[in-house]
């Protein structure tokens, strides 16, 4: 029997707004517990919400990009429950009338595009953090989360494999990344995923039970926890076992779900329109205000890429994934318009000395170690012949070291690339003569022996010989 | 004349010809507070040091002439939960502890801003759920025309403190009635503006689309005055709209002449004191014969108000109410674990009706029942709505007695919730639709309780409202009459 | 009946209040008096009547993106039942 997996994913992604969605507090990270808290996000008795109006936006923006339907009247409501970190005994989210409605994304999978279409997008408050004190027997709460806004994405059941998961995912939060409503990190928590998973036979419309997997921290771990989750629901299934509605979690050292030790399960939240928020008007015209600062999106900017710069499909691919790194790209390509060369200096080298470096999650391209203006200059001294694709490489590994800009460190460094015949002639006649036995070797037909003779040239002139006009003297004095 | 009689405007402008000073009124009120709080009990905070700063920093003002305000230098009293800095909010509940708020809710930073004096935190019933003050953790209010009588609730403590001179004015909320019927029972005057006039920041949330803040005063002059000083657009609060606040003493001058007043039958029930329809339909003719047009209308949705406001507002309740838990602020019990730590510190520190108000609410929004109650609810509410608006286009104000009956008996209701609840159906239509109304007293029965006229007028026209009360008023003589406490002085 | 013990006793889980023996009694009987009187409410047909929504034609009140608010951990703690350090001190939460 062949079982089919039905996957839905909901995403949760911190919204990248100065204050907090109803009240004035900062949402920056790392600040000391209850520092970013008031009584508003507190809880207190007698306070009120007033909506950030920069949330709004951001779901707007979200729903254009993923061609979802934006509500006119779009009602906040309160979901009603018990737990030390959500102050109020309620969240405030949305249940009917979401911000949007439908939408899709489109996910390039296995070589080809399909369309994950999307139920829904609400915007909601964060809760706060619990911290467990475990010599206390007590918990501790820092509400600084509390009330930091959410974007809620949910999407259809319309995903079939963890692989497919994946790749979702990351379109969606590269798209996240380049409206610059989200910074998509899943490992700090401001990008996060449940997903609702059952299986049916092969070619059955009816769906199975759907069971939720929370505690995914990574999306490796959303696509271990679905091969998992699928493969157990699959066997309990052949056995002639059941499979009860219920909500697992990802156990990452086991690498296996497992049932909530609570009665989790039957919540009772008793949704219902909060009477403190009167429901959001939306029109056309803020509609398009926010469509027009819509900046061009991953697909099409990929597309651009390789229809105007000629690059290959998974350079573009690799240069948009991220919309800092393409920024950084088309900024060096105002500096020198080489973007086959600079593509490969990014891609190449800039991202491995990134990833030694641990930096590259670091969206903040002020923190990189080369900035666009410089690695353009290189590009450009070296297409210039100022210096040889060699010297290069020790021009970069000092950019790196020191942030001196690359013409600085050349002329510093006396690395400029040596193209004068006049001393360039003396170089070769110079290993010419130091070399006799290899220069008959060749003259007898070893053609090995020529990288030896270049090599010494490069070496009596510390690299800095200009490569071609070595080869033209080079030939010329050996055929002679 | 005893300076705690006075009104507000009379004061006022007392305090402003330097005849008197705020300082000597402040100290006026609370001797008047010492003699007679112990047959009253409008009071569960006193602040008396720090009224008497603020006091003496309104007589500088004063004698600096600078902006002298109508209200600077007035002796307020604020029902307890009215969150105010320096002062202890209990709600009339155990479950707050001494809570001391870190903020002053708008109300109270407006009236500071205007120089007002805040002298003390005055009784409700617990939460503001009840129409008596019994329902209060503490003690009764009782009714300072007859002790034996309740004050009215839940304001009751504001409405005594007024009609007791305990204080000059005093603010109060009205949910469902809260600031009019115990006007009515204590023979003084009471504001609720029209939703989203008056901002609830900082108010303690019972139910939220129909909370509203208001004045309880001695006469309408004061409460037109205090009314300037609160209305008007707040940041903080969501539902407290910009609409524009316009003079409300220039509705005082106008008299009734040509005012459309409607008079809904269903208002004049079998089950209605008769002293009390006699008294408002004398009323209503003193108003025709100055020159009001009087006309019969109806509201056939009222008899369904009682029951609509009973699931809304405590399904409201229910969620505002669940912060209160024990973890950030209040009491917090001894338990076994969290899940116990909830439940005792919560059954613990809310009372009876609180606690039944909370398992109605939770009741009517929980699976299952949402459509049946919650939603039906909300669409009866539509319903009733609309038939005022019906109404307001035939006439510009509403006359109805402002309680079926004076002033009970204390302990004559308590025991049947549901009777207490049916005893609000003269005030809760008009919390249901947002509407503007006050209370004035229009004569007094066998027994010598006061009774109450209510005047509705249409949302944010609180100047027709405030117009025919004074109107009436001015022809008539209740507002002069006073109870007479045996003090202990 | 429109409410039996058993609903009462669930919905004052949902509620957190532990409520005594004689307190479900007295709260049964009463919940059942006042939803009776509710059914009053099914007696108007309510077919295309929208739900109440007051504040729905009034001027939207929204805040710009800005932070005006300042740390005050000790304002926000002065009442805490319990505290460590400016953390708010609960009991334990098992998962």
């Amino acid at each position: 029997m062949k079982y089919e997996a039905v996957i839905g994913l909901e995403v949760h992604a911190q919204l990248l707004t100065e204050s907090k969605i109803f009240c004035g507090c900062s949402t920056r990270f790392g600040r000391a517990p209850n520092a970013n808290t008031c009584p508003v996000c507190a809880g207190f008795p007698g306070v009120l919400p007033v909506l950030n109006r920069r949330v709004i936006e951001f779901a707007i923006k979200v729903g254009l990009a993923a061609h979802s339907q934006i509500a006119r009247s779009s009602v906040l409501a309160r979901k009603n429950y018990f737990y030390p970190d959500l102050p109020k005994g309620y969240q405030i989210s949305q249940y009917d009338q979401p911000i949007c409605t439908g939408g899709f994304l489109e996910v390039e999978f296995d070589g080809s595009a399909k369309q994950v279409c999307l139920t829904r997008i609400h915007i909601e408050e964060d809760a706060g953090k619990n911290i467990h004190d475990a010599r206390a027997g007590a918990s501790l709460v820092d509400l600084n989360r509390a009330g930091v806004p959410l974007l809620e994405i949910v999407s259809e059941p319309d995903i079939r494999s963890p692989e497919e998961a994946g790749a979702y995912l990351r379109t969606l939060r590269t798209m996240l990344q380049y409206l610059g409503v989200c910074d998509g990190n899943m490992e700090e928590g401001s990008f996060r995923c449940d997903a609702n998973v059952s299986v049916r036979l092969h070619g059955s419309a009816e769906m199975g039970t759907k069971i939720e997997i929370k505690n995914l921290n990574s999306f490796r771990a959303v696509e271990r926890a679905l091969g998992f989750e699928i493969e157990r629901q699959s066997e309990t299934l052949r056995e002639g076992g059941r499979l009860i509605q219920e909500t697992r979690l990802w156990d990452e050292q086991r690498q296996a779900t497992r049932a909530m030790r609570s009665k989790e399960s039957a919540h009772d939240y008793r949704y219902f329109p909060d009477p403190d928020l009167p429901p959001l008007a939306i029109d056309d015209e803020w509609i398009e205000a926010v469509r027009a600062t819509l900046p061009e999106l991953p697909a099409a900017r990929k597309r651009r890429f390789i229809s105007k710069y000629g690059l290959l499909d998974y350079e573009a691919d690799l240069l948009t994934s991220r919309k800092d790194v393409a920024d950084y790209f088309e900024t060096a390509l105002k500096i020198h318009a080489n973007p086959k060369a600079l593509s490969h200096w990014i891609v190449g080298d800039l991202f491995r000395v990134l990833k030694e470096r641990r930096l590259d999650a670091e969206l903040y391209i002020e923190n990189w170690p080369v900035s666009p203006l410089q690695l353009g200059e290189l590009v450009q001294l070296i297409d210039q012949q100022k210096i040889s694709g060699k010297i290069a490489k020790t021009v970069f590994e000092a950019m790196l070291d020191t942030s001196q800009a690359p013409l600085q460190i050349v002329s510093q460094r006396g690395l400029e690339q040596v193209s004068d015949s006049g001393s360039l002639e003396s170089a070769v006649e110079q290993v010419l003569a130091a070399n006799s036995k290899q220069v008959e070797q060749f003259k007898a037909g070893n053609q090995k022996v020529y990288g030896f003779l270049v090599g010494q040239v490069m070496k009596v002139t510390q690299g800095k010989a200009n490569p071609q006009k070595v080869n033209e003297i080079l030939r010329a004095k050996l055929s002679s | 004349m005893k300076l705690a009689a006075l009104t507000l405007h009379e004061a006022s402008e007392r305090l402003r010809r330097r005849e008197i000073s705020s300082v000597e009124l402040t100290e006026a009120v609370f001797e008047r507070i010492d003699a007679t709080d112990d047959r009253v009990r409008a009071y569960l905070t006193l602040g008396r040091d720090a009224a008497l700063a603020q006091a003496r920093q309104a007589d500088l003002r004063l004698r600096q002439h600078e902006g002298a305000t109508p209200l600077l230098g007035i002796p307020f009293a604020l029902k307890d939960n009215f969150l105010a800095a320096g002062l202890r909010t209990t709600c009339a509940s155990k479950i707050l502890g001494d809570f001391m708020s870190p903020y002053d809710s708008t109300a109270a930073a407006r009236l500071r801003a205007a120089g007002a004096v805040i002298i003390g935190k005055t009784n409700l019933d617990e939460f503001a759920m009840g129409s008596s003050t019994e329902n209060s953790a503490f003690y009764p209010t009782r009714n300072p025309w007859n002790p034996e009588r309740i004050p009215g609730g839940s304001s009751g403590g504001s409405a005594a403190a007024v009609a007791a001179d305990q204080c000059i004015a005093a603010l109060g909320t009205d949910t469902g009635g809260s600031i009019r019927q115990p006007a009515a029972c204590c023979g003084v005057v009471g504001l609720k503006p029209t939703y989203g006039r008056v901002s609830r920041y900082g108010i303690i949330a019972f139910a939220s689309s129909m909370d509203q803040v208001g004045p309880l005063t001695k006469d309408v002059r004061d409460a037109c005055l205090v009314l300037q000083a609160l209305a008007g657009h707040d940041p903080a609060d969501s539902t407290c709209a910009p609409h524009p606040v316009p003079d409300y003493a220039e509705a005082l001058s106008l008299g009734a002449q040509g005012v459309r007043v409607g008079v809904p039958r269903e208002y004049f029930i079998s089950g209605m004191q008769p002293a009390v329809e006699q008294a408002v339909r004398r009323a209503i003719h003193e108003l025709a014969d100055r020159g009001a047009i009087v006309e019969d209308i109806s509201l056939p949705h009222t008899e369904y108000a009682v029951a609509v406001y009973y699931v809304v507002a405590t399904a409201e309740a229910s969620s505002n109410l669940a912060r209160y838990d024990g973890m950030r602020f209040g009491r917090r019990a001894e338990a076994e674990d969290l899940t116990e730590t909830y439940m005792i510190s919560r059954d613990e520190g809310f009372g009876a009706e609180v606690k039944r108000r909370i398992m109605l609410g939770t009741y009517a929004l929980s699976a299952g029942y949402y459509d049946a109650y919650y939603l039906k609810a909300q669409r009866v509410r539509a319903l009733i709505q609309k038939d005022f608006d019906e109404a307001f286009k035939r006439c510009d104000v509403i006359l109805t007695p402002t309680a079926p009956t004076t002033a009970f008996k204390i302990g004559e209701k308590i025991q049947d919730p549901l009777q207490m609840y049916l005893s609000d159906i003269d005030t809760i239509s008009i919390n249901l639709a947002g509407l503007p109304a006050l209370s004035l007293p229009c004569g007094f029965d066998e027994a010598g309780m006061p009774i109450g006229l209510q005047i509705i007028g249409r949302h944010f026209d609180e100047s027709a409202v405030l117009r025919i009360a004074h109107a009436y008023e001015q022809a008539t003589e209740w507002h002069f009459r006073k109870p007479v406490i045996a003090t202990s002085k | 009946m429109k409410i039996s013990r058993s609903d009462v006793e669930r919905v004052a889980v949902l509620a957190r209040l532990r409520l005594t023996e004689s307190e479900t009694v007295d709260m049964t009987a009463q919940l059942d008096a006042i939803l009776t009187y509710m059914e009053k409410l099914n007696e108007i047909d309510t077919t295309n009547v929208e739900p109440f929504s007051l504040a729905a034609d009034r001027p939207k009140v929204y805040r710009e993106d800005t932070v005006t608010n300042k740390p005050d951990q000790d304002g926000l703690l002065a009442n805490a039942p319990d505290r460590d350090g400016s953390f708010f001190k609960v009991p334990k939460i098992i998962e």
